[in-house]
């Protein structure tokens, strides 16, 4: 590759460091360089989410953000909220009110659903579906994933620690 | 008799049939550890990126590799020339048609495959498919399949001009495919001659896409060494992709593996063979490498798997009072550039005969005209069996056109026509003998559980105050699906019977492994069977493990499809268990010393009769036969496969209601309420079953209110990316409820019958009658999907009611 940049992030906590060619989107970055394949690509026009991860406290389609524009950034990935074997509430909530099944659009409706609980511990069902309202699901109706957001909203209310 | 305490702490225990088993398979999803198509990665692996027409009819006049090959990471372009030495610039379809996997010299349809470029990464791929130079001759193309047949229309498929028939009967029309009727005419058109009153109706269901997140793709990989091809790929049919390869490559069937892998969704949009799938395919197998070749969303929505263009004309004939006497359907089928519709041989139209609905009509005649036009290939269908959206949308609004051409309820008028619950089972006028159903108690607990009566003096109110804003319809659906293909006496693909298979191995300590010819693409099949093994061999479902998509593994199936796995696996699934269990039993009696007959099974044991504390749980059982205690003359193990073909389809049905509030300024419609009841006989897992039901619910509210694939008078798309094609979000999607009835399928061995589709193919029609209904007190019998507040709006100003 001829012209590639080095470009160092946070990612889930750890350091990296990775060389790209500056065309590079994130997306390919994490699944094909970093082994991080929990974030897919959907329709690569940032509408679906199935590449949603967290930037610097922002979600962010993956799909659409040059690596290079995440130099010294802080990244987490669906990968990164089990927290020393303990899920995440929000993890424990999908598998518990069946707000999955395919699995596809799962990590980015939980990276997003991680930090739209951040920026609003309760919200309502009207919030979440509006805070959801960027990751696509064809399988569920969200139905059931808005019932595993208010679970685990509660969850992190009776526990804040385990945010 | 147990302690009835205990005795439930042991079904519990099992967490069989009927309880709300959270899912085996979720452990992996919500950690990011799936393992989908795109994720693969194989040493030396070359992606393949797909150089695509931009024009939906010319000829190609030449194609100019060098700048391709000149870009730095291209290793190779791949053209119809270069796979023309081993015969697979072309396949055959499943339609008995031939379909170009990569184009030769024509291009049929805009984005056609056209060349493969092979590069070390995709954006090298992609910087050689900008470079590849393709001269077109601009042809005329034909968009609308009511020009296909005209005298002067070019010809689309001058490779088969004089072929004198696709797939079922002679052809009339160079782009005629088929002409398909069932029924009988004569007395159908009697019946209309005689009738009080008659109704007719053109409908079209559009144009749409499955559009499931994840596109396909696949990982082709050829062993030189071996001579074993490897194919990772986003399928449905695994095993009847196999056999196709088998056929297409030459490579023996015994050295094929295709392994599905995790699928991120299908609903139909996997089971077709894609060129892309072929070309990587042969990349593998002449370069020696592994090759990845995975679709971008326009591609997936322009080229693989579109569902319906049925250009339909409903009819109906009654008397006075409603009752029908008489149906005529006919459809126009908008095939495209290639016949390589999905469907079984015997059947080129599907199951549309299944569109008398849940209706006793005497007499009845359907017929189908398929033909190309300059569009796509490989009409798929979307989220229900081959063609039953399209038949049950016809039946269920043209219900609904006769109920206001008589100014009938329309609950009645459904009443009035539904087979009775004696009459079961029914054989419809179109030969279809409706296995089991009970439509008058269905309907009934539906109209009371949202006041139906409340909601139809609601809207009268509405309707007489001229200063109401909005217009409120009430829509009702009551639909007979037909899934579980198939009998093989009726359903085959290439020859191949559609039953379903299932292999079910136990190991000493109890657990369980089960290997079936289905094709989970987040349906939670490595749950439901389980629960299906743990009731049948009173073993827990914790310890049953469920595998399925890889050829090696699993015995051979038709794959997921036609809401199958339950009806046709689920009973493969049943009966290898009760092979199993009719061995455990002999080894019960061998060890109790009594006579089989004097067994009974209890939950997770045999227990003699009359003497329960002699007993011999499974768990011991499980041990006995792997050891040298056993009945004279039994082999070891304890393992059984069975290859079910089903007696019939199963017919699932439902009542349907859903109230919206249009707003006659607007358009918006607003989805006030939706209530579906779901009869799919025994339910096994009822989290799962509501769970499909919320999807195929969405599923429907999407093509209701907003999918179609539009073109342009050229044959260009005006409309292929999430930009423009409707998925809806969680802010658009209603707030389900439902119910459920249970009428158990009479020849299903757990009288189950397939559910994940009836949300989808009931859905829609509910839908529209709920928009048609809001607008039928001002004449309106029909509008066209999608009713996306535009159109909506275009209806209130053409009634001039959108002025305050």
């Amino acid at each position: 590759m001829a012209n590639t940049h080095k470009v160092s992030f946070k990612l889930n906590g750890k350091a990296v460091d990775v060389a790209v060619e500056p065309r590079e989107l994130l997306i390919h970055t994490l699944r094909e360089k970093l082994a991080h394949t929990g974030p897919h690509i959907g329709c690569e026009t940032s509408h679906c989410g199935a590449c949603t991860v967290d930037v610097d406290g922002m979600s962010v389609k993956a799909c659409t953000v040059l690596t290079v524009q995440c130099d010294g950034s802080e990244m987490l990935t669906v990968e990164g909220l089990e927290q020393g074997g303990v899920l995440h509430a929000l993890q424990q909530a999908f598998h518990e009110e069946h707000g999955l099944q395919c699995g596809y659009c799962t990590p980015g409706m939980l990276t997003r659903a991680y930090r739209l609980l951040k920026e609003n511990p309760n919200p309502s069902e009207q919030e979440i579906r509006y805070g959801i309202s960027g990751n696509l699901c064809r399988c569920t109706g969200y139905q059931n994933i808005v019932k595993a957001v208010q679970s685990a909203a509660r969850k992190l209310a009776a526990a804040p620690a385990a945010a | 008799m147990g302690d009835q305490s205990e005795l439930q702490q042991r079904e519990d225990k099992l967490q069989g049939m009927g309880t709300s088993l959270l899912r085996k398979e979720d452990a992996k999803f919500i950690r990011g550890q799936g393992s989908y198509i795109d994720d693969i990665k194989l040493p030396g692996m070359l992606f393949g990126a797909i150089v695509r027409s931009p024009y939906a009819h010319a000829r190609i006049k030449k194609i100019d590799k060098t700048k391709a090959l000149a870009c730095p990471g291209v290793v190779a372009v791949l053209t119809a020339d270069d796979l023309k030495p081993v015969n697979l610039h072309w396949m055959p379809t499943v339609g008995a048609d031939v379909q170009a996997v990569l184009a030769d010299k024509k291009v049929h349809f805009q984005l056609q495959e056209v060349a493969m470029v092979l590069a070390t990464d995709r954006y090298a791929a992609y910087d050689g498919v900008a470079l590849v130079e393709v001269d077109y001759e601009e042809l005329p193309a034909i968009v609308d399949p009511k020009q296909s047949m005209a005298k002067d229309a070019p010809i689309i498929r001058e490779d088969i001009a004089d072929k004198k028939e696709v797939g079922h009967g002679p052809r009339t029309h160079p782009n005629h495919i088929f002409t398909w009727e069932a029924g009988d005419k004569a007395a159908a058109d009697a019946a209309f001659a005689n009738a009080a009153v008659t109704v007719r109706q053109e409908i079209l269901n559009p144009r749409v896409h499955p559009c499931p997140l994840e596109t396909c793709g696949c990982v082709a990989s050829f062993n030189k060494a071996t001579g074993y091809l490897t194919l990772h790929v986003t399928t449905q049919i695994p095993h009847l992709l196999r056999t196709v390869l088998a056929m297409l490559s030459g490579v023996a069937e015994s050295k094929i593996r295709v392994i599905g892998g995790d699928i991120g969704g299908g609903f139909g949009n996997k089971v077709p063979v894609y060129p892309g799938y072929v070309v990587a395919t042969v990349a593998s197998i002449v370069t020696g490498l592994p090759i990845k070749w995975i679709e971008s969303r326009i591609d997936n929505i322009s080229t693989t798997g579109f569902a319906r263009d049925y250009h339909g004309v409903g009819e109906l004939a009654a008397d006075k009072d409603g009752r029908i006497k008489g149906l005529r359907f006919t459809a126009l089928a908008d095939h495209g550039a290639f016949n390589s519709h999905v469907s079984a041989s015997k059947l080129p139209a599907g199951l549309f005969s299944i569109c008398t609905g849940s209706y006793a009509i005497p007499n009845a005649y359907c017929r189908v005209d398929a033909v190309y036009t300059n569009k796509a290939p490989g009409g798929v269908a979307y989220r229900c069996s081959l063609r039953v959206t399209e038949a049950v949308y016809l039946i269920e609004r043209m219900i609904d056109v006769l109920a206001q051409k008589l100014g009938l309820d329309k609950a009645e008028i459904r009443r009035r026509n539904f087979v009775k619950a004696e009459q079961f089972p029914y054989t419809t006028s179109l030969g279809w003998t409706l296995d089991s159903g009970a439509y008058h108690p269905a309907l009934d607990k539906v109209l009371k559980a949202v006041d139906y009566d409340g909601l139809r003096k609601e809207q009268a109110a509405k309707r007489a105050d001229p200063k109401s804003g909005t217009l409120m319809g009430i829509g009702l659906a009551t639909f007979t699906e037909i899934v579980g293909a198939g009998p093989t006496k009726v359903c085959d693909i290439l020859g191949i019977g559609l039953f379903d298979s299932c292999e079910i191995r136990v190991h000493p300590t109890g657990g369980v492994i089960a290997r079936l010819g289905t094709m989970s693409q987040g349906q939670g099949h490595a749950t439901t069977y389980a629960q299906i093994i743990a009731t049948e061999l009173g073993l827990p479902a914790s310890d049953i493990v469920v595998e399925e998509g890889d050829t090696d593994k699993s015995p051979y199936g038709a794959g997921t499809w036609g809401s199958r796995s339950t009806p046709v696996s689920g009973a493969a699934t049943a009966q290898a268990a009760r092979k199993i269990k009719d061995k455990a039993k002999k080894i019960a009696a061998h060890l109790l010393e009594v006579a089989e007959g004097d067994l009974e099974w209890e939950i997770d044991r045999f227990k003699v009769k009359g003497n329960p504390s002699q007993a011999k749980t499974m768990k011991e059982i499980c041990m006995v036969s792997h050891t040298g205690n056993l009945p004279a003359g039994m082999e070891q193990g304890l393992n059984a496969v069975s290859y079910y073909d089903p007696p019939n389809l199963t017919f699932p049905f439902g009542a349907y209601l859903c109230v919206v509030d249009i707003d006659k300024y607007t358009g918006e419609t607003k989805v006030r309420r939706f209530y579906a009841l779901d009869d799919c006989g025994t339910r096994i897992n009822p989290m799962i079953i509501e769970g499909q039901i919320h999807g195929g619910l969405t599923e429907a509210f999407a093509v209701a209110f907003g999918q179609q694939i539009p073109f342009d008078e050229n044959g260009n798309h005006l409309g292929n990316s999430l930009m423009d094609y409707f998925l809806p979000t969680a802010l658009e999607t209603p707030h389900w409820e439902t119910d459920h009835t249970v009428t158990p399928c009479p020849h299903h061995p757990l009288g189950a019958k397939g559910v994940a589709e009836s949300p989808h193919v009931g859905g829609i029609p509910c839908f529209s009658n709920a928009v048609i209904d809001a607008f039928a007190h001002l004449g309106v019998t029909h509008m066209e999907m999608p009713h996306s507040a535009y159109r909506v709006w275009q209806q209130c100003n053409a009634l001039g009611i959108n002025k305050r």
